[in-house]
């Protein structure tokens, strides 16, 4: 009986290349007459989640064990609760504010599961992840030179501001997509364990990063062919790039709380970010349209992608544009700062 | 630190939303005799728990007993801090681990000894805990190879084996326990019983909610009769089963614990 669990994996190890799985490859996937001890661990797991995986174990030597070591069983970390009902607004401020301190303590924890998402969205998959980097790939290949073409635009021109703008949309517009989510999808563990609530978007947000990392394979490449080299203005990506994490933790917070109330958030959320797509200079460039530039920064789309954008392709990066940013991060800061508190509590129930 | 759990004065009411149709509404009314209200903004809200207080310590071991539907789960969820309530205080000192849920939020697309590392991580668990805590379940479930492929292929056996070695390898101070983990014949394996056994004698506070007689009476020093939300019947558990149940308890020789 034993020995056919074994084959069974050997089996499965054959469809999906051990490639893309190379965490299978040193434990899991060893046969029953292999070397015990071998090691597995998740692949992304420089981090923490090294993990001895004993190996195939057959007879009588290994059961004695178990009973040795239920003798010393796995004692759980003492914590104290302490809840008291109170609809005010202040106390509930504070829960918020403890769990969102909680939330970032846990920060490895969201990691790992932003990891395990991603990872899972792809298992058994040939390319992984990096179906991610090809479809990006070809989209940017085909709309480029196309677009080029119907704008009647230099290929060089065109093609690094369009790479460059697909890659920010594509992972701005994903991220306020899974927002509207990030709770709910979390239902299981919410309504099983107590844990900060902060965790999930620190796990959306770390997706959707390790989504964005993916794709700027792409950048690299396009770059690299029309040798490009934003030089030291790289270093202006850092302030952009906290900007992009602070507002995404926010907008999760945001609207996975609203989404968890109202069910019809997610549709309503994909067609405004439909609308946004063509609204915004993406596929255009902010300078085709006549006398209306000035006006862009009013979009917080363009100003999000802008100052990601603006560095890496060296145009000028008007103070507007920054301006905008701030401000629309500080609405959306404030707007979350009011309702997660007063929802937090209720979030268990609405999932 | 001894175990403690004050509990004063605590309501829950469910918010529903997603029922929206008014005669829905109205058949639901109608048929929970006045569990069902409306709050001030005309939703529909459940009042799955209505003023429980009580306080337990170290040694205490207290059975739910009740209705499908009395709140005897909502009040473990609040003893687990997963519902917060909406009037009253609740204080729980002491480790809590809390069996609810048969899946105990596994992952079915993880293998079982990612969902093992998951869980520990969830629980907070120290890195040296968390290869305890996979060895420990390896040994108790036996899968075998299984161990590191996902659950979702998992026979309802296995997932039952993993779901329960994984529930009782960690051992808290206060236990609070759903009657799942009691149902099924796997799991009164002599193996799986003794361990359940070693867990709940180790915890200094156990709170169990059962259907079954025998379990409440052997394992618990108390028990409430929960109804409608309410607490009705608090006091030893041969009195309060009495009560519950209508009847005289059968006769039966006490098992050893």
């Amino acid at each position: 009986m034993e020995a056919a669990y074994p084959d069974k994996r050997t089996q499965l190890g054959a469809t999906a290349p051990t490639r893309t799985r190379p965490s299978e490859s040193h434990g899991g996937l060893q046969g029953p007459f292999s070397t015990r001890n071998g090691s597995s661990h998740f692949r992304e797991e420089g981090l923490s989640l090294q993990m001895v995986a004993a190996g195939p174990q057959i007879g009588y030597a290994r059961r004695r064990m178990s009973i040795a070591l239920s003798q010393r069983p796995v004692a759980a970390p003492s914590p104290e609760l302490e809840l008291t009902a109170d609809m005010s607004f202040p106390a509930r401020l504070r829960l918020a504010i403890r769990d969102l301190r909680d939330g970032l303590a846990l920060w490895r924890l969201g990691w790992i599961l932003g990891w395990l998402d991603i990872r899972l969205r792809y298992r058994g998959s040939v390319l992984g992840p990096f179906w991610l980097t090809l479809s990006t790939a070809v989209m940017v290949g085909s709309l480029g030179v196309l677009y080029a073409k119907l704008f009647g635009m230099a290929l060089q021109d065109y093609l690094p501001f369009m790479a460059l703008s697909m890659v920010l949309w594509n992972t701005l517009s994903g991220l306020v997509a899974d927002a509207s989510g990030c709770f709910t999808q979390a239902e299981g563990v919410i309504r099983t364990v107590r844990l900060p609530f902060f965790l999930q978007p620190i796990r959306t947000v770390v997706r959707n990063a390790l989504t964005l990392a993916h794709n700027v394979i792409v950048i690299v490449v396009v770059f690299t062919i029309f040798k490009i080299w934003p030089g030291i203005s790289l270093i202006l990506l850092l302030p952009a790039f906290a900007v992009w994490a602070i507002d995404g933790l926010l907008v999760c917070l945001l609207l996975g709380t609203v989404g968890a109330r109202f069910r019809d958030v997610p549709p309503i959320i994909g067609s405004i970010m439909q609308v946004a797509f063509f609204l915004s200079p993406i596929i255009w460039k902010p300078d085709q349209v006549p006398g209306g530039a000035p006006f862009l920064p009013l979009n917080p789309f363009f100003s999000f992608i802008e100052v990601v954008r603006a560095p890496l392709l060296g145009t000028p990066l008007g103070w507007l544009t920054w301006f905008s940013v701030i401000g629309y991060s500080l609405v959306l800061a404030g707007i979350t700062l009011l309702l997660f508190p007063r929802a937090r509590g209720r979030l268990a129930f609405w999932v | 630190m001894r175990a403690r759990i004050d509990v004063d004065n605590v309501s829950v009411l469910f918010p529903i939303y997603h029922a929206n149709s008014r005669s829905l509404k109205k058949t639901v009314l109608a048929a929970a005799s006045g569990r069902l209200g409306q709050d001030q903004q005309h939703r529909v809200v459940v009042q799955a728990l209505r003023e429980v207080s009580f306080t337990l310590g170290s040694g205490d071991r207290l059975g739910l007993i009740g209705a499908n539907g009395a709140g005897k789960t909502t009040l473990l969820r609040v003893l687990a801090g997963i519902y917060e309530p909406v009037m009253g205080r609740v204080g729980v000192k002491g480790s809590v681990s809390a069996l609810l849920d048969p899946n105990l939020g596994m992952n079915s697309e993880l293998t079982g000894r990612e969902n093992i590392r998951l869980r520990g991580l969830y629980g907070g668990l120290p890195g040296h805990a968390l290869r305890q805590l996979e060895e420990d379940v390896e040994e108790f479930a036996e899968l075998g190879g299984f161990l590191d492929l996902p659950v979702r292929i998992y026979s309802s056996g296995m997932v039952v084996r993993l779901g329960f070695a994984l529930a009782t390898a960690i051992r808290p101070q206060i236990l609070l326990m759903d009657e799942w983990i009691l149902a099924g014949d796997a799991m009164f394996l002599e193996k799986a019983r003794s361990r359940l056994e070693n867990m709940v004698r180790g915890a200094e506070i156990l709170v169990l909610s059962s259907h079954s007689e025998e379990v409440v009476l052997d394992w618990c020093t108390r028990a409430f009769w929960l109804d409608q939300g309410r607490v009705i019947e608090d006091g030893p558990p041969e009195a309060v089963l009495t009560r519950y149940l209508g009847r005289p308890l059968k006769a039966r020789q006490r098992e050893t614990v």
